[in-house]
């Protein structure tokens, strides 16, 4: 008779303890850009992107709504949107990948990260390895990135009119806060 | 068979878990989009757009009207002679725009506040049309004789701008707009005239628009004289600047001017060649911080 009950509240426990150790979600994000042109740096900031972690199997997932960096020129914010990322037609970017190291993430502390995957701006997937730092806290991680994005990777043309005032490579860097997830 | 049970159920949860869509849980977002760009320019022809420029942005405008082509060649098709009009305009935050400007013809100074009242938007929030209000303020400066007061040369205008972006390339306005003048030239005109504007823009390329504009005055309120506002034109939009080649009726380019006293006709040719330049500043402060 026992067993009838210790089954079901094995589950509930198991249950329990793995979903909040494994999904990630985030808390706070901030996502920029910058790219050094001889007239004028661009610059752009992002703080509404989407993140999970995965720590059990060590997936994750980011997505960024495009049209959501501001830029301090909003005529160059209007441009970003309608002439070169086409945001309404493709209005996430999106990376989807997994931790490669082998890493025992349930202990606190800080990891170099490298995760590959695939990264989807314009509409256009590109499989990449993205690196960053991963420290893990009690409840809490922070995940760190930085990467180039070519342009002609994605298919996003720059006109010959403004060639010399957009770069042709992009820096992104990414500072994502996580919690655990919550339904 | 317990002890299977056991197993299954311990393990279960873990491996559907695994398998969820991560993709899935970041997409259940509510984020709202909001439209941009309806139109280039803050003007679509002559008219107010419903766009303004955005926080601690400022536009410069360089506007040109040539006179009317049908003078033909001895005067090189009205490119002879011209009125301008610079204007600044500038963003106090994303919705609120001052803007001022000066025009050569009838030496007309003119202020307005443009405030952009409704966004449209999608996303979790779908609101159909953008709604932006505007109230304007214009003074002749130009000697007439005999020489009128001040009150007299003013003359008042108040605008909403109601515009909808149906698709990425099509966009469409309309524009109920009231002008009170102090005092009409027309002394049997009325003061006060209400009319409408409507105006569209369609999208050739990413970076070029074919922009059309129709200022409907409602009958029996001015001069038989004086004809509608019709114009069209091509907007260019490079880097910093918007570039628009335009035809109309109209040589003056305060509301008051090409709303209530247009005296070309396109049926007769008194077609003007013009353009807008318009070029964007920031100021927003940098941001030192390095990614």
């Amino acid at each position: 008779m026992k067993h009838y009950l210790i089954v079901p509240v094995l589950i509930l426990i198991f249950n329990c303890a793995s979903a909040q150790n494994k999904l990630y979600s985030v808390s706070k994000s901030e996502f920029s850009f910058f790219s050094k042109t001889p007239l004028e740096d661009i610059k752009a900031k992002n703080t509404r992107a989407n993140s999970i972690i995965n720590l059990s199997n060590q997936e994750l997932v980011i997505r960024i709504p495009v049209s959501q960096f501001q830029f301090s020129n909003k005529l160059m914010q209007q441009h970003f949107n309608e002439n070169y990322m086409e945001s309404e037609k493709y209005p996430y970017a999106t990376f989807k990948g997994k931790i490669i190291e082998d890493l025992d993430l349930s202990k606190p502390g800080i990891y170099s990260v490298n995760a590959s995957g695939t990264l989807n701006i314009h509409g256009v997937d590109q499989d990449r390895k993205l690196s960053g730092k991963l420290t893990v806290g009690e409840n809490s991680l922070v995940l760190e990135t930085k990467f180039d994005v070519l342009l002609v990777d994605h298919k996003i043309d720059i006109p010959k009119l403004v060639f010399k005032k957009i770069a042709e490579k992009i820096e992104v860097s990414a500072n994502i806060y996580y919690t655990p997830y919550v339904k | 068979m317990k002890k299977i049970f056991l197993i299954l159920g311990l393990i279960l949860p873990i491996s559907s878990f695994a398998q969820e869509d991560l993709m899935k849980l970041v997409s259940d977002s509510n984020e709202v989009f909001v439209k941009t760009a309806t139109f280039k320019a803050t003007r679509i022809i002559n008219g107010h757009s419903v766009e303004t420029v955005g926080k601690n942005n400022m536009d410069f405008i360089i506007a040109h009207r040539f006179d009317r082509i049908n003078q033909g060649f001895e005067e090189f098709f009205g490119l002879d002679a011209a009125t301008n009009r610079l204007g600044l305009e500038y963003g106090i935050n994303d919705r609120l725009m001052l803007g001022l400007g000066r025009s050569s013809f009838q030496k007309t100074f003119d202020y307005f506040a443009k405030y952009k009242l409704i966004r449209q938007t999608s996303g979790s929030v779908s609101t159909p049309v953008s709604v932006t209000v505007l109230g304007g303020y214009a003074i002749r400066t130009q000697k007439t004789t005999p020489q009128l007061s001040g009150s007299d040369r003013s003359s008042y205008t108040a605008e909403f701008l109601i515009a909808r972006k149906f698709s990425e390339a099509f966009s469409l306005q309309l524009s109920p707009t009231l002008i009170h003048r102090n005092r009409a030239d027309i002394f049997t005109d009325k003061k006060t005239v209400i009319a409408t504007g409507i105006g569209g823009r369609m999208k050739l390329t990413k970076r070029t628009s074919l922009n059309g504009e129709y200022n409907y005055v409602l009958p029996n309120q001015i001069d038989n004289s004086y004809n509608n506002n019709l114009s069209f034109s091509f907007d260019i939009e490079t880097g910093g600047h918007v570039f628009q080649l335009l035809f109309t009726n109209s040589f003056g380019m305060t509301e008051r001017q090409f709303i209530t006293e247009t005296d070309g006709s396109w049926g007769s040719g008194d077609i003007h060649f013009g353009f807008n330049i318009s070029r964007s500043f920031s100021f927003e402060k940098k941001n030192r911080q390095k990614p």
